[in-house]
């Protein structure tokens, strides 16, 4: 049966962006406010999750070929390597540092190393969401 | 601060996160398992001298100072479990490489079992019941996959019950986490310790030390141990040698942890109560070891019976018992992952699981059936094994205390397992050959190897016991004065 | 509001256990599920349930909220999120083997 899903497409088009600005507003805010890592990567997993249900599984593997289980081993390995890293320069497992950078049009923001973690936690949970939903879904045909 | 002590927790987890890029090339895996677990062998142990010589080592991660951040201690008796613990693995792993095949190869086996590793050894270190909870969910997470690789009716069905079981257990241990942090305001082990010491142990800690005690008992099969029998039954035979000898041994560290480190004053509630325990567990234990004729069933039984056995030692709560305890942990991770490895060539070899259904293994198999002889004296504490020291201490404390009643059911229970062994061993191994087209005609050699390092590992420890027990008496001299492990951690 | 959370824990942990007694496996998972946002409140309402500033962070005197439960229980989200996805796949798989989603029929026949 063909469900006529047309306002569903197009409707989501439009969202997905809207949900993918939120998950990078999410990112970056969450060093003192509100967010971080886990929640970004929720929001971005959700976002792909709609484009899963929307169009179907062929067409959004051929848009965003992924293996998301090689997502999740590459989040925790860059976040496992900011952890490693300070170790190498003689400071204690998970040390974090930051430092003030000027950026054209946005000025002077700092940088911290804990974003290099955030962003490996970020992968990994996209990742292991997004395995865990497939498996359940493609699960049902055999 | 000493960096190399989160090395066990991180080159496993780091590697199995590797491992996943390499999916299908087998090879790879296997080198990369066995060079990882080769050189955690060689930093254990240089990590052990390292605590013997310069005391206990603290990491404290990102820079945070004692009771705010997250700490890692080594102390001796971690340690030497985490020596012990890689070891284990390394054999096993060896075990699996020419048994496993290539389905299991393929489904993850060596990241699971690498972050399973990775799992207990941060259990042993951690300084932090928060992270200790942590610890646990990454190792059990490694294990409900592990348990239930394969597929199969039976294998489902039984990890069904263990995943519940464990979720479960984890619950009361998030109770518990929550009601120590609301009633002394910090989750460092150390820092709990001194805060206990300060307020004495009123009846609401004593309650929640209970509580903990309810989570780490079934976590290592002591008393609650309904779903150990059923789960330890059904995976491949080198993944069920790993449950077997470190998953119930991770519950019993977390125990001997809580109480003589946090809960030390109550003995009179809690080591009593713990007493009874393993009282109660040893009984229960032997009855099933004499009751059925399923091989891995009677293994099983064997786990119970060393987990109330060891916990004997924690209810003396003398330095000598303490130091049995210690020594006889290790001694029953390399025994246990023996035994199971043994079992599950028996199975392997036959295809049977009942052992009267098998006869005369040694005529074909005369190296196996002498090694068989020579695990199951160790694992009966006949001298001069790797047994026989443990259960010496431990008597000698029990002795001390003037707990005849324990005294005698322990040793009683050595005999009866000396018995389920001798049985099979008579029956199976001994005893008159009879052809079987269906039995295989030989054990590869990458499997006897192992087996046979476990046997000369197990002569070592107990003829080479001089050399260990200098460790294992620095480990039960922290065990006794908690005030070593609190001014490590907190006073650097 | 303490005794209102610690009401609806108590609420919770009773329709979890209701739910974990019952013989159909899908009931058991909900109920190790409700049983996981039950301590999840139990962990908040232990680090008191009050109005705090970002503590460290902002300059006004105060006072701060405890972060640590929060990051508990985040850390304890993330795990029992984890599981349950787990469970569930595994309760599907031992159905289609067993082809029962009943824990009574799931006993298994030979040792018990």
């Amino acid at each position: 049966m063909k469900i006529n899903d047309l306002i569903l497409r197009t409707v989501v088009q439009f969202v997905v962006f809207i949900v993918l600005t939120i998950a990078i507003y999410l990112f970056f805010a969450g060093h003192y406010t509100p967010g971080g890592g886990f929640v970004a990567g929720l929001v971005l997993a959700s976002a792909v999750v709609m484009l899963y249900i929307s169009f179907d599984t062929d067409t959004v593997r051929k848009g965003l070929p992924l293996d998301f289980k090689i997502v999740a081993a590459i989040g925790v390995t860059l976040a496992l390597l900011s952890g490693i890293l300070p170790m190498l320069f003689g400071q204690p497992f998970l040390k974090m540092s930051s430092m003030n950078i000027q950026f054209p049009l946005i000025g002077e923001k700092t940088l911290a190393t804990v974003m290099i973690f955030e962003l490996g936690v970020a992968l990994t949970v996209v990742g292991v969401v997004m395995t865990i939903i497939l498996s359940i879904s493609e699960g049902s045909d055999d | 601060m000493n960096n190399l002590i989160v090395l066990p927790l991180i080159l496993p987890i780091f590697i199995a996160v590797i491992l996943i890029f390499f999916r299908q090339q087998i090879r790879i895996q296997r080198i990369l398992t066995f060079s990882t677990l080769l050189l955690l062998i060689i930093v254990n142990i240089y990590l052990l001298i390292q605590v013997k010589v310069n005391g206990i080592q603290v990491l404290q991660f990102g820079g945070w100072e004692a009771p705010f951040g997250i700490s890692f201690v080594a102390d001796a008796f971690a340690m030497l479990l985490v020596l012990t613990t890689s070891i284990v693995a390394f054999l096993c792993m060896i075990y699996a490489f020419s048994s496993l095949g290539e389905t299991f190869e393929k489904m993850f086996v060596y990241p699971l079992v690498l972050l399973m590793i990775g799992g207990i050894n941060g259990s042993f270190l951690t300084g932090d019941l928060f992270n200790l909870f942590v610890c646990f969910e990454v190792m059990l997470l490694a294990s409900y996959v592990l348990i239930t690789l394969g597929g199969g009716k039976e294998r489902l069905r039984e990890s069904i019950k263990y995943v519940v079981i464990n979720v479960l257990a984890s619950w009361f241990f998030l109770v518990g986490l929550a009601m120590i942090y609301g009633t002394l305001g910090t989750l460092n082990m150390a820092h709990l310790a001194q805060r206990v010491a300060e307020v004495n142990q009123g009846p609401l800690l004593t309650t929640i030390a209970l509580l903990f005690l309810v989570v780490f008992a079934l976590k290592a099969g002591l008393l609650l141990f309904f779903w150990l029998p059923g789960s330890y039954r059904v995976p491949t035979t080198p993944i069920a040698a790993m449950f077997g000898a470190l998953l119930t041994k991770v519950g019993i560290y977390a125990i001997f942890r809580m109480f003589t480190l946090i809960f030390p004053l109550e003995t009179n509630i809690t080591h009593t109560l713990i007493g009874v325990m393993a009282i109660a567990t040893i009984i229960f234990g032997c009855f099933g070891v004499m009751g059925f004729k399923d091989l891995r069933q009677i293994v099983a039984y064997n786990v119970i019976i060393s987990v109330g056995f060891v916990l004997l030692g924690l209810y003396a709560n003398t330095t000598e018992s303490l130091e049995g305890a210690v020594f006889y942990l290790m001694h029953d991770m390399l025994i246990k992952a023996l035994l199971f490895l043994m079992i599950g060539t028996i199975i392997y070899i036959t295809g049977r699981t009942s052992f009267d259904e098998i006869k005369g293994l040694i005529h074909q198999f005369p190296l196996f059936g002498w090694l068989f002889f020579i695990m199951m004296l160790s694992l009966a504490g006949i001298p001069p094994l790797s047994g026989f020291i443990g259960k010496l201490l431990i008597g000698q404390g029990l002795i001390d205390k003037g707990a005849y009643i324990a005294i005698g059911i322990g040793f009683l229970s050595s005999v009866i397992v000396l018995y389920s062994l001798l049985r099979i061993f008579l029956k199976s191994i001994f005893g008159e050959a009879t052809y079987n087209q269906k039995f295989k005609t030989k054990i590869p050699k990458m499997m006897l190897v192992p087996m046979v390092t476990f046997g000369l590992l197990t002569l070592v420890l107990g003829v080479g016991a001089e050399i260990m027990m200098p460790y294992v008496e620095d480990a039960a001299r922290v065990l006794t004065n908690p005030e070593i492990y609190i001014n490590a951690v907190l006073n650097p | 509001m303490e005794t209102m959370m610690i009401l609806i824990i108590g609420v919770l942990v009773v329709v979890a256990t209701y739910l974990l007694l019952s013989k159909n496996i899908i009931r058991i998972i909900l109920g190790t599920a409700l049983l996981s946002h039950a301590v999840h409140l139990l962990i908040l309402t232990i680090g008191e349930v009050k109005k705090g500033d970002v503590p460290l962070l902002k300059e006004t005197p105060g006072p701060y909220t405890d972060a640590l439960p929060q990051a508990l229980i985040l850390t304890a989200i993330v795990i029992s999120f984890g599981v349950t996805s787990f469970i569930l796949v595994l309760a599907y798989r031992a159905y289609a083997q067993n082809k029962t989603d009943d824990m009574e029929e799931m006993r298994g026949d030979e040792h018990e």
